[in-house]
């Protein structure tokens, strides 16, 4: 009987050591994703709605694309300045010295739009390097499908050409 | 109300919100009437391969970039897709965006793609109403409409669905 009893609560040990171990490489998982990777509702990000919101009011962030000209000729966000594809080290290049000027605690937002978010080979770059460079009010635009799924389409507004 | 109903109902509704977020921001797909734009490409191997000059056929134009990496992954489907339907009259015609040439050269040849690759440019974009994000794909049908576009990442099997209806019927 004694030895059934210190069987069940051997049991009921190895169950809750395991329901720990669960909850402690859940948190680590959480924890281990880096800044860096800008999971969607990240601090660093910025929805739609709210740049746009940004873009009629009077402190107006400097907006920063990061993406292929291809896409921000036909449509880019108003006042956006274009720096091109980042994923490469020479759009990197292009990027410090566009903003090799600027004070450190200026509003800059960066956006691209090129691909589905998780996908986008531009933004994550943009965002490591201009954090590297002392940028303390940071954003990156939101987009989690396209440019012109997320933005054009939702009738924000668009501006057009070089 | 009890506790426990109180939390089937938040869940259901955790569950429902989750469901409306991801349908909403998810790739989409939207149908057009639209005649597809009347333009001659040039494809990388030199030969013209404009939608007008596939008349009658069921023509797909999904426009991606070597540097983007869900519109290369992508790739083998459309193969896949080209390969199956090919013989019952689907064309399939690749619009790069944005790839310096000898690059995508390079992949196209290693690749081995069986079908057409263009170089694109922002006119051509245009003509098909704005291309502003990839990848982005059209299913032009026989009647040489626009009969679907899809943006972001793609469906396939909502995409061979109306590939199969596409090239079984008139339209």
């Amino acid at each position: 009987m004694r030895l059934r009893l210190n069987k069940m609560r051997l049991f009921e040990y190895v169950l809750l050591i395991c329901l720990v171990a669960v909850v402690l490489l859940t948190a680590a998982a959480v924890n281990a994703q880096s800044p860096a990777e800008l999971p969607p509702g990240s601090a660093d990000l910025i929805r739609p709605e709210e740049l746009a919101k940004a873009l009629r009011s009077s402190a107006k962030p400097t907006i920063l694309n990061v993406g292929p000209r291809m896409i921000y000729v036909q449509a880019h966000v108003p006042g956006a300045e274009y720096i091109g594809p980042t994923a490469k080290p020479e759009g990197l290049a292009k990027l410090r010295a566009h903003v090799a000027s600027l004070p450190r605690d200026s509003f800059l937002v960066i956006y691209c739009g090129c691909c589905p978010w998780e996908h986008c080979p531009n933004v994550r770059p943009a965002y490591q390097e201009l954090k590297q460079m002392g940028f303390t009010r940071l954003k990156v635009l939101y987009i989690a499908n396209t440019f012109g799924s997320d933005w054009v389409e939702k009738g924000y507004p668009t501006a057009k050409g070089e | 109300m009890n506790k426990k109903a109180a939390v089937i109902i938040a869940a259901i509704a955790l569950v429902a919100a989750v469901y409306l977020h991801r349908r909403s921001n998810g790739p989409k797909a939207s149908s057009s009437a639209l005649p597809a734009p009347a333009i001659t490409l040039t494809a990388l191997s030199g030969n013209n391969v404009s939608p007008a000059s596939y008349k009658g056929k069921v023509v797909l134009i999904n426009f991606w970039a070597a540097w983007c990496t869900p519109c290369r992954a992508e790739i083998p489907q459309f193969m896949a897709l080209q390969d199956k339907y090919g013989s019952r009259g689907l064309q399939s015609v690749g619009i790069s965006l944005d790839d310096p040439e000898g690059e995508l050269r390079v992949f196209c040849r290693e690749s081995k793609l069986n079908y057409p690759i263009v170089m694109g440019n922002q006119k051509i974009a245009e003509a098909f109403g704005g291309v502003l994000g990839l990848p982005t794909t059209f299913l032009i049908g026989r009647d040489g409409l626009i009969h679907a576009k899809y943006e972001g990442a793609t469906d396939f099997a909502k995409l061979e669905q109306k590939i199969a209806v596409l090239v079984q019927s008139g339209h």
